[in-house]
């Protein structure tokens, strides 16, 4: 078993030894491996069971600032012409609620729970980039104190959720809350793509062997095609919200109709992400409910693949319908036409999961239990939901109620019925995992009723208060309109709807403090035929999860819990061992799951917790016009990412690893399709819809946007020059990937390559500096200087890059065997000298196309 | 559409009562049933006719471009200024129309996006900075219909309103006199 030649203490692999592991020994040696420490050192966890429950727990704490602030609105909305609260305070609060909601309670609650679930029900120890997770979280929590601490200090976004131009822009919108919620929320979206990427990857490459993927539960295909979502349906914020802030701070008028920018280019920008976002939240939840209506039904799910299909059909229409958020705008005819039809169209494949849904239960024998208390609650006031959602989509009746409270009802009945009720069934289904406790619901029952009683009395008779004429975002109106009863109405049912939430907090405290030991599989679910992996391990579960890693045979969605998870803990499986004292689990092949590398996971530090917080130093430098520190901050964030990165991996080629069950297989540093490979190629996947959005926004304020001609525009010869340089990287990552699989000397490539990168990064920049046109100017060269820009920017990632990897060789981690670092190099290289290139000609050919009139 | 919607909320709940409720009530309807006919066959009923009236309505909501009356409305934190290029005549706040005769409001912003909407009148239409869009309506019935702005707006964005008075055809013009006479009396 030493055969790699390092000593260190082992246990026999349960598969090659006739006799079973004494199951508490093993136990001890994963959890020191796994743990991150105890008092402070908590704070390096990087686990997934540890983070899926801070994102949640810090989720819901903003979730409940989130419904302050929505107390607020229906205290000042009670009664006409109160003086509660002034217009200044009411924008700051409307705006801030949506704002936490969206982006600090939905996103990072999803998150949070696929993060404590994927693995597990996947039968993995934990996700493939641990200190990605950890990252992620840290972005998340700074990002969302940065909005909170601004609505304290009274300098909160005003401009709504949607942060419309240019009510938006720096002459209507002059203090910092623009700023705030431009950077607060970018730094949220970054850390929901990260937990994109990691999601991906993870359920793509970490299963247990023999889990091909239409043997998977299906809530990892509803986290799977979310986080695919996420990857295409972010971007186009990120790139809008990083073009206002460019507007804002140094005055390009991407969105300015004086000099060429156009308003409505925000707005495509922003619903590109926004209905996607929708889908974005609401399919986590659904999946929450493909798993535990079986549980409650007790009979497995019927239309496993239809569901499948449904959730494709539902991912490519979301975004295709971003239009039908702006049906007011003046939209022709032919496109409301095609924008109503798309919309109409997504009922079809909700329809679908709600009547296969439906179809379980029916086919079940339903138990009567808290979870199933919350689907009623979801199945009803969700299809209310839709039906609004339907008569939205045809645009005369949009034409009446958008922007009017009736959609404020419609969306509320949406995404409560749609996220909030399903999330509460997922949290009586699954809390007894988290805490091992089981409850008696007498306090439950009640929590339940008043808080749906209370969301109904809120928002039914506001669809009315709608269609008489309220517009939304008033922070008053006068009395005479018909509107003051239904107001009053609202607000009281808002307060009893408040008051169910807080009991349900007390209720789940009082069972996570009092409830009687569950057990593994509380829910029975292995007795029903409908269990999962995530049940097969004690409860609270482990810090590594499984002790060893089961064979799947079948379906994983029809396991019996606890005769699985008994064998495993007693590490009857593949890895039921620790090795080296490494963080280790099994990586498969996509479709099969066949097994094929044994992935080694970082162990807990404290790095994801400095970067976020450098990060979080040069956001808050912005904000505050400290442009050098920001400079300092951002260049040690980038410095701290290098080290990240020299940390990872092994120094040493090993020989094929035993894992168990007379297989062997080589360490993930060995396989060139191995994690990190993959979590690159799908952040080129949302890099490229980035750059997508660009080309869209460039080609659109071109073609498009009304406004004053454009100055005639050249770009000098530098261009030549980038474009030069942007095609040494892939020469030379090639040359540096031959020379290594041959034993030479990589240096030189990886010089050359560094060399182009630097030469190409200073190109693209120098051109912008010496623009014959004033990037200030005209919209039209703002957005040759963006498109320039996106060049500089991958450039220097890529000098980065291939500067660590140089370090990396010189530390010994690239071999013949382990060329990753120039394999990244490489995949890197060619993204950014393609893009490059695509940027520079769509940059010198922006001119020559026609301009846009209205 | 709320007798609609008050069926198909039924169709979903009633299946689930009796699931829960009653188990084994209906144990002899088919997946395929559940599935093609509740997932295909209902949306695909409900849709059509609804989409088919939406493309309907929706050109007939934008009434005849030929004798249509040209009035121009500009919004501005935290006002609506119209114009009435053929009178000559300036209104702020106030916007007067002839019963009976389509009008055509070409609406545009000087600052940052509002939305026209008188909601006894026609739907609403955005004014938007740097463009110029058109909502074309009829007003049947003379009287002062109330008008908001449906786009958030800033500070004052909820005392934006404005009123519309709908005059009878043959005292339109005087009425229009009488408006720029006071505005020019109110005027510094």
């Amino acid at each position: 078993m030493s055969a790699d030649g390092i000593a260190a203490p082992m246990l026999d692999p349960v598969g090659t030894s006739p006799q079973a592991t004494d199951p508490i020994r093993l136990h001890k040696a994963l959890t020191r491996v796994w743990g991150a420490g105890p008092g402070l050192a908590r704070l390096s966890a990087v686990n997934h069971s540890t983070l899926g429950l801070r994102f949640m727990a810090t989720a819901a704490a903003f979730f409940a600032v989130g419904v302050a602030l929505a107390m607020l609105i229906r205290a000042q909305l009670a009664t006409p012409q109160s003086a509660f609260l002034g217009p200044e305070t009411y924008n700051q609060v409307f705006t801030l609620h949506g704002t936490i909601m969206m982006f600090l309670f939905a996103i990072p609650m999803l998150e949070g729970l696929a993060i404590y679930l994927i693995p597990k029900m996947l039968g993995a120890r934990d996700l493939a980039f641990p200190r990605l997770t950890a990252f992620g979280y840290w972005c998340f929590l700074f990002g969302g104190l940065i909005l909170i601490v601004s609505l304290l200090a009274g300098v909160a976004p005003e401009s709504g959720w949607f942060m419309y131009t240019p009510l938006s822009s720096r002459p209507y919108a002059p203090g910092m809350g623009a700023d705030v919620w431009l950077l607060g929320v970018t730094f949220v979206e970054i850390s929901a793509l990260t937990l994109a990427v990691e999601l991906t990857v993870s359920i793509l490459k970490l299963r247990a062997p023999g889990m091909s993927l239409d043997r998977m539960p299906i809530f990892a295909w509803y986290v799977l095609i979310t986080a695919v979502m996420m990857l295409v349906g972010f971007p186009p914020l990120i790139l809008g919200s990083v073009l206002l802030e460019l507007e804002r701070a140094l005055d390009l008028p991407f969105f300015n109709p004086t000099r060429g920018g156009d308003p409505l280019l925000w707005q495509h920008l922003f619903w590109m992400f926004g209905h996607p976002e929708v889908y974005i939240i609401f399919l986590p939840a659904a999946g929450a409910l493909s798993t535990l209506i079986p549980a409650m039904a007790g009979r497995p799910l019927i239309g496993y693949r239809a569901i499948v299909a449904a959730l494709v059909a539902m991912a490519f229409l979301s975004f295709g319908i971003w239009v039908h958020h702006m049906f007011t705008v003046g939209v022709p005819h032919l496109a409301l036409a095609v924008f109503s039809i798309g919309s109409a169209l997504v009922a079809v494949p909700t329809a679908i999961q709600v009547f296969a849904w439906l179809a379980t239960l029916a086919q079940g024998r339903p138990r009567l239990a808290m979870p199933l208390l919350y689907v009623f609650g979801f199945f009803a006031i969700f299809v209310i939901g839709g039906l609004t959602g339907v008569m939205l989509a045809m645009a005369p009746f949009n034409w009446q109620a958008h922007d009017t409270h009736f959609v404020v009802a419609h969306f509320h009945y949406v995404l409560v019925g749609g996220f909030v009720f399903p999330m509460l069934a997922a949290l009586y289904y699954w809390l007894p995992h988290v805490t091992g406790r089981v409850a008696v619901h007498s306090l439950g029952r009640t929590a339940f009723w008043t808080m749906f009683t209370g969301f109904n009395v809120t928002f039914l008779p506001m669809h009315l208060t709608g269609l008489l004429g309220m517009p939304r975002r008033v922070y008053t109106y006068v009395g005479h309109e018909g509107w003051t009863t239904l107001n009053t109405i609202s607000s009281i049912g808002g307060f009893v709807f408040a008051i169910g939430l807080a009991l349900i907090a007390v209720d789940v405290a009082l069972q996570a403090r009092f409830g009687r030991r569950g057990g593994v599989d509380p829910w029975e679910t292995g007795a029903r035929g409908v269990g999962t992996l995530d049940w097969a391990m004690p409860t609270p579960p482990p810090i590594y999860g499984f002790a060893a890693l089961p064979q799947i045979g079948g379906r994983a969605d029809r396991l019996d819990p606890r005769a699985v998870g008994r064998a495993l803990a007693a590490g009857r499986g593949y890895l039921g061992f620790v090795r080296n004292g490494w963080q280790e689990t099994l990586g498969v092949a996509m479709a099969t799951g066949a097994p094929e590398q044994v992935v080694i996971l970082p162990r807990a530090t404290f790095l994801p917790l400095w970067t976020a917080l450098t990060l979080a130093v040069a956001v808050l430098s912005v904000l505050g016009g400290a442009y050098w520190l920001a400079l300092a901050a951002a260049v040690g964030v980038v410095g701290l990412m290098l080290l990240a990165a020299q940390r990872a991996g092994l120094e040493v080629d090993h020989p094929l690893l035993p894992v168990g069950q007379g297989l062997s297989l080589p360490p993930h540093t060995q396989v060139d399709g191995s994690p990190p490979w993959w979590g690159l190629v799908f952040t080129l996947v949302a890099d490229g819809a980035l750059f997508a959005s660009l080309i869209f926004g460039a080609l659109y304020l071109r073609l498009i946007a009304p406004g004053p001609a454009a100055p005639e525009l050249g770009l000098p010869a530098l261009g030549w020059l980038a474009a030069a340089a942007a095609l040494v990287g892939p020469l030379a990552t090639r040359g540096a990937l031959a020379a290594n699989a041959a034993g030479q000397w990589r240096g030189p490539w990886l010089g050359a390559g560094l060399l182009g990168a630097l030469v190409a990064a200073g190109a693209f920049a120098a051109m912008i500096a010496t623009a014959e046109v004033d990037p200030r100017a005209h919209a039209t060269a703002a957005v040759q200087a963006a498109l320039v820009g996106y060049g500089a920017l991958h450039a220097g990632i890529g000098a980065l890059m291939l500067l660590s990897a140089g370090l990396r060789v010189r530390g010994g981690y690239v071999s013949a065997a382990r060329r990753l670092d120039l394999l990244l190099c490489r995949l890197w290289s060619d993204y950014a000298a393609v893009t490059g290139l695509l940027a520079l000609g769509l940059a010198l050919a922006l001119p020559l196309l026609p301009q846009g009139g209205a | 559409m709320v007798a609609g919607s008050a069926v198909l909320t039924a169709v979903v709940l009633t299946p689930f009562a009796l699931a829960v409720l009653r188990p084994g009530s209906l144990q002899g309807v088919s997946t395929r049933t559940w599935i093609v006919g509740g997932g295909l066959v209902l949306p695909a009923l409900v849709l059509t006719p609804l989409l088919g009236w939406a493309l309907v309505a929706g050109e007939r909501m934008q009434p005849g471009r030929g004798d249509a009356l040209r009035i121009e409305a500009t919004g501005e934190q935290w006002r609506w200024i119209f114009r009435h290029p053929d009178a000559g005549v300036e209104t702020q706040d106030v916007l007067h129309m002839p019963a009976g005769r389509p009008v055509e409001i070409a609406l545009t912003s000087r600052d940052v996006i509002h939305s026209f909407w008188v909601p006894r009148l026609a739907g609403k239409l955005d004014a938007i900075p740097g463009r110029t869009t058109v909502l074309r309506f009829v007003a049947d019935a003379p009287g002062t219909y109330e008008g908001v702005c449906a786009e958030f707006c800033g500070l004052d964005h909820a005392h934006m309103r404005f009123n519309v008075v709908v005059h009878a055809p043959q005292d339109y013009a005087a009425a229009l006199a009488q408006a720029a006479k006071g505005l020019a009396k109110d005027a510094p």
